[in-house]
């Protein structure tokens, strides 16, 4: 089969785990005005949860998808827990508040190391997803058709949440202008919560929906947090279609610069983002300078 | 003014002679070590504390000192030669740096320099030709300036001595020069510093510069003191060990990084002696400095003092000093 499809279906499937856990942060980001540092290791820690239910506690085996909506629901709750308790405690002070999440990384890489141990565990594919699926000539791994399919869809929903719902009217709100969303009655600090949730949420699903491809590491955090910077620096804060573009464009420049570059796939992600700094400083499709 | 001026000759005096009273060469390597970590802390400042610039990537410019040092040495040049490439080499990667990072403040200038610091870092670890990956590069001797020879513990800790007391002599007089006065002003009031005709963006662009030196210096120091170099002295934990060195010493002051590196140095090599877990450790610790003492410890601490004094003293001259040194 051709190299260079192979190369393209990866680049999407990476780019549609990306915006998982991109939109998230793109949104958190344009709310609160703080990039959640936290945000990699939300990623990691439900990956660990969900790859727990996957291999079974106690002999109860879980299927991938269940295992992914306790893992998200679980990591949506302790982001949530971790914004009320600690960043509400900052209010205004966006620099402790970034620190804040800094220290929190450290102390959540840690606790997975001392948990799960240092070697990497691989996530089966699910049996029902483990073939080809062949289009025409053409022959593509059902999983990474499903990753692309699944992205999609969250694409579509979280579009209609915040472009067709009062809630997503309610963000959207506060990301243009949080004083203005307030003086109006929108009540932005509860937003906070609800917004970090639900990034908190997406990571997490990325992160095992993730796991058939990536396997779950220690130091998978510190792999996807620059990834996710680099998105939004490309995509621009707090745009849902930022987060979008970005994503399958380091999805494409990371798998590309794997194949024909090995040793500099880092240091190739630099050249885009380089470029929009110096272009467009807001980022593709961000209205402000963060 | 003459019990600053005690304080300081106390200071130099015991800084002078850790070698005699220190029960060990240990400990006077792990002197040598705060001092290289407080330069390092000292050029963060500069950015953190007095241009309100967080750079969370400094310790990837650390590294490409570090590993330009290395790898000059590995090609075969003398000692002197190498310095001052691998200084050359930082002074241009930070003049790169800068210019990319210099296009945002605040919360956007942390996150264009993490960007940046892990792509050093992914550099470090993949680019493996250059750098050895995971292994590293080993440096197979120290220099021997005027015929010191800094593989003698207490001659590298005198030699680190010299340069730590340089630097802040340095840092000393740039807090107190009118580009110190304007950096601080491009801090706190970009605008109208802006207004008053002061080119904002050159200033902090010196001020990175001058970051960047005390970096690629305290670099120097530190691969030689260790004589090795890997991806991991350029990881995000190194960088945020840096700033929290600034930060829980008081960033903005001149003592509160020195103090900031003495206590993040003195409790890793402690508490490493015990246990594994020093990042979860490091964590707590950046959690608590921020949510409880965020102006630091140094000013923390004389803060404390102060309502203590007034408390117990009671005395009217102290009320009048602390009313003195409120505004």
């Amino acid at each position: 089969m051709n190299l260079w499809l192979v190369l393209a279906v990866n680049s999407i499937t990476f780019g549609g785990l990306l915006f998982l856990l991109s939109a998230g942060f793109s949104l958190i980001f344009g709310l609160m005005r703080i990039p959640n540092l936290t945000h990699g290791s939300l990623f990691m820690v439900g990956a660990y949860i969900g790859v727990t239910f996957v291999l079974g506690i106690r002999g109860f085996q879980m299927n991938i998808w269940l295992a992914a909506i306790l893992a998200t629901l679980t990591v949506a709750a302790l982001g949530a827990l971790a914004e009320r308790l600690l960043l509400r405690r900052l209010p205004g002070d966006q620099l402790a508040q970034v620190l804040v999440t800094l220290g929190l990384s450290f102390m959540a890489a840690d606790l997975c190391l001392m948990i799960w141990g240092g070697d990497p565990i691989s996530v089966p594919t699910p049996a029902e997803l483990e073939g080809f699926v062949s289009i025409g000539v053409l022959v593509f791994p059902a999983y990474r058709l499903a990753i692309i399919v699944i992205a999609a869809v969250f694409a579509a929903a979280l579009w209609l949440l915040l472009d067709r719902t009062r809630l997503g009217a309610m963000i959207r709100a506060g990301v243009d202008d949080p004083d203005m969303a307030r003086v109006v009655g929108i009540r932005v600090s509860q937003l906070f919560t609800i917004v970090f949730a639900l990034g908190a949420g997406l990571a997490a699903f990325a992160g095992i929906i993730g796991g058939p491809i990536l396997t779950v590491y220690p130091g998978l955090d510190q792999d996807m947090l620059p990834l996710a910077l680099v998105v939004v620096i490309l995509g621009g804060t707090g745009s849902l279609l930022g987060s979008f573009v970005g994503s399958i464009m380091v999805g494409f420049i990371y798998n590309f610069g794997q194949a024909l570059l090995p040793e500099l796939a880092y240091f190739v992600l630099f050249l885009p983002m380089l470029l929009v700094l110096l272009l467009r400083p807001q980022g593709l499709f961000g209205r402000h300078v963060p | 003014m003459t019990t600053r001026i005690l304080a300081l000759v106390a200071a130099l005096a015991l800084l002078g002679t850790v070698p005699y009273w220190v029960p060990g060469i240990y400990y006077t390597n792990v002197a040598s070590q705060i001092l290289f970590y407080a330069i390092f802390a000292l050029g963060l400042n500069v950015l953190a504390g007095y241009a309100g610039l967080v750079s969370l990537g400094h310790a990837g410019l650390f590294g490409v000192t570090a590993y330009a040092t290395g790898y000059m040495l590995q090609l075969g040049f003398g000692h002197p030669i190498a310095i001052l490439i691998a200084l050359l080499i930082s002074m241009i990667s930070m003049a790169i740096y800068a210019a990319l990072s210099l296009r945002a403040t605040g919360i956007g200038f942390i996150m264009i320099t993490l960007a940046l610091g892990e792509i050093l870092w992914g550099l470090a670890y993949r680019w493996i030709s250059l750098t050895g990956g995971d292994n590293g590069l080993n440096l197979k001797t120290r220099p021997e300036p005027f015929g010191y020879s800094l593989s003698d513990v207490n001659t590298f800790y005198y030699a680190t001595l010299i340069i730590f007391l340089f630097s802040l002599a340095t840092m000393t007089v740039f807090v107190r020069s009118p580009f110190g006065a304007a950096l601080m002003g491009t801090r706190d009031q970009p605008r109208r510093m802006n207004a008053l005709g002061y080119h904002v963006w050159a200033i902090r662009f010196y001020a990175c510069m001058f970051s960047g030196l005390l970096t690629s210096v305290s670099a120097i120091l530190f691969v030689y003191y260790t004589q090795f170099i890997s991806p991991q002295t350029l990881a995000l934990t190194a960088s945020a060990e840096v700033l929290l060195m600034v930060i829980s010493g008081g960033a903005g002051t001149l003592l509160g990084p020195i103090v900031g590196a003495g206590l993040v140095v003195v409790v890793k090599t402690v508490v490493s002696g015990f246990i594994e877990r020093w990042n979860f450790l490091l964590g707590t610790i950046f959690v608590a400095i921020v949510i409880l003492m965020p102006e630091g410890l140094v000013p923390g601490t004389v803060r404390l003092w102060r309502l203590a004094w007034r408390k117990f003293a009671g005395s009217p001259r102290a009320m009048t000093r602390d009313a003195e040194a409120k505004p």
